[in-house]
């Protein structure tokens, strides 16, 4: 009997053990297949040309994307002006200032915001921009991807100040700092490292999104010259060159996915190696 | 410790009242405080002595530390709180000044120690700085010598003054918060169980600090224990349940307490 009860534990704990190494196996091996078919796909195409050349007309082979990089990087720095002292300064009220019911309306509202499909989004950036202004812009994209980061970007600088001990705010505030200054001068520096961590990984997010910049920023087979013309990004140019039927811009996809992949991935582990060598650690 | 009972060898009442005519630095009338509708403190009335040490005694959830931070209106940053009374500083009532001010006058030390995550140097001028209370670098440098100095730390940091303050042992962190308080030369200095996170040698040099920073400031002390109560502070308060049950001179109240609660704790009959 006794040996019966153990047989049917240990073949339960067999049985389990597989089911859920399967199961993260699956979850980790999707990810290395996507990672090893991109690097091989995209590595193996990626040229010079590829980050210094402008996209060839259509029909003649060669050519690269380095209107679409330095698209995307003004792009992005356009959603951190508009995104971060936002989400930021937000965040500072939710975790300083915030009472109870205004607070949970916030961040009720906040969490439907990051809810919101990025196409939406979108939308909202063409018509407070590109309709008023009757022309695709940098700039409309630049506002969509920058709404994009701050429902994130409220609630991870809400969270990484929120672990901040309270006894910081009340040792500087016994010293007769006011708690605006006590915030300024100790909890913000305090949470400084999480809170760019929470910043960089936003912007590696954002980076990759592709639907909000469809009737937004466009696209432009050339340089664009300022903020007021549309502009040819990363993630657009995936998709457009995907669906095309040629196949040397199927390679530049590949290339272009490529590319975005690893900025994205060398960002993440940047922002991490950050929070890791954290100076002072608090107990 | 031994505790005799009342009545045994003890020299009689009126030999060591009344208490000695020092000046009064706080001076606390009626004090009522309350969290929400729960009622903290009830009625507190006390003297607190220019240069003494004054320690506030009880069993926990007895309302000692909450007076203590009403003593520098830190229990304003909790939410939901009311306070009713006065209390004077050197004759003027703290409610009616600016509550920087009076905790600029009326430092404090926590339970824990709780150093800046910035470097040691730093740490002790925050208050310097954000006060602007020094005019010049070189003057600044002084401050915090003179404050580590005076907190008996300065030997053991001086080589390491851009180190984090998170390198130093507990007891160093405990003094450390002594020293950034003492930078903004404070008159009173609130110590709330200073020594509970601390192995006895460093409760032990914490002690012999307070005895040094009697003559510059008047220091107010929260403590559980009360061996440590016997042994640093002149008058001792005992609390219970939001009371002040008796006050006096340290003294008397562990030689000779008037109120039968008293004698109960401090021969250890609960608490």
């Amino acid at each position: 009997m006794g040996d019966l009860h153990t047989l049917r534990r240990k073949t339960v704990n067999v049985v389990m053990l597989t089911i859920t190494g399967l199961c993260t196996l699956f979850a980790a091996g999707t990810l290395v297949f996507i990672l090893g078919y991109l690097f091989v796909h995209g590595g193996s195409s990626l040229t010079l040309d590829f980050f210094t050349k402008l996209p060839t007309p259509v029909g003649e082979p060669g050519g690269g994307m380095a209107n679409a990089i330095v698209g995307s990087a003004k792009l992005l720095a356009l959603a951190m002006v508009v995104g971060v002292p936002l989400g930021f300064l937000g965040g500072v009220y939710l975790a300083e200032f915030g009472g109870s019911t205004f607070s949970f309306v916030i961040r009720y509202v906040t969490d439907l915001l990051n809810g919101v499909p990025s196409i939406v989004i979108g939308i909202f950036a063409y018509t407070l921009i590109v309709l008023p202004q009757k022309h695709f812009s940098t700039l409309a994209g630049g506002l969509a991807l920058g709404v994009m980061m701050i429902p994130i970007a409220v609630r991870s600088s809400e969270e990484f100040l929120r672990t901040i001990p309270n006894s910081l705010r009340e040792g500087a505030m016994a010293l007769g700092a006011s708690k605006a200054k006590s915030i300024l001068t100790v909890v913000i520096p305090a949470a400084k490292n999480g809170i760019m961590t929470g910043i960089m990984l936003n912007l590696a997010r954002v980076a990759g999104e592709t639907a909000p910049l469809l009737f937004t920023s466009f696209g432009n087979r050339f340089w664009s010259p300022g903020w007021e013309q549309p502009t040819s990004a990363l993630p657009v140019m995936i998709f457009t060159y995907a669906i095309s039927p040629y196949e040397d811009w199927h390679r530049q996809a590949w290339s272009a996915g490529f590319v975005l992949l690893t900025l994205v991935l060398a960002v993440n582990i940047f922002a991490r190696a950050v929070l890791a060598k954290k100076k002072h650690v608090a107990r | 410790m031994n505790t005799p009972t009342a009545g045994t060898n003890v020299p009689p009442m009126d030999a060591v009242r009344p208490l000695p005519d020092t000046a009064h630095k706080l001076s606390v009338t009626d004090l009522n405080f309350y969290y929400g509708k729960f009622q903290a403190l009830q009625n507190i009335s006390m003297e607190i002595f220019a240069n003494q040490v004054t320690a506030c005694i009880g069993p926990s959830g007895c309302g000692k530390s909450t007076f203590l931070r009403t003593l520098n209106r830190m229990n304003e940053t909790v939410r939901n709180t009311r306070v009713e009374g006065q209390i004077l500083l050197d004759g003027v009532n703290i409610f009616e000044q600016e509550v920087a001010y009076v905790r600029r006058r009326v430092g404090m030390v926590f339970q824990r120690s709780n150093p800046f995550p910035k470097s040691i140097f730093d740490n002790v001028a925050y208050g310097p700085r954000i006060n602007g209370m020094v005019a010049n670098r070189a003057a600044l440098h002084e401050k915090v010598e003179q404050s580590l100095h005076r907190a008996a730390l300065w030997d053991e940091v001086k080589d390491k003054l851009n180190q984090s303050a998170y390198g130093l042992s507990g007891g160093q962190q405990q003094r450390l918060c002594i020293a950034r308080a003492l930078a903004v030369d404070p008159e009173v200095l609130l110590l709330d169980e200073p020594c509970s996170a601390l192995d006895p040698i460093a409760t032990a040099k914490i002690e012999d600090l307070i005895f040094q920073l009697k003559s510059s400031c008047t220091i107010v002390i929260v403590t559980h224990n009360m061996q440590q109560a016997a042994r640093v502070a002149d008058y001792t308060g005992f609390f219970l349940l939001g009371r002040l049950i008796e006050f006096d001179s340290t003294t008397v109240i562990f030689k000779n307490p008037a109120k039968q609660e008293t004698e109960d704790y401090i021969t250890g009959r609960f608490g």
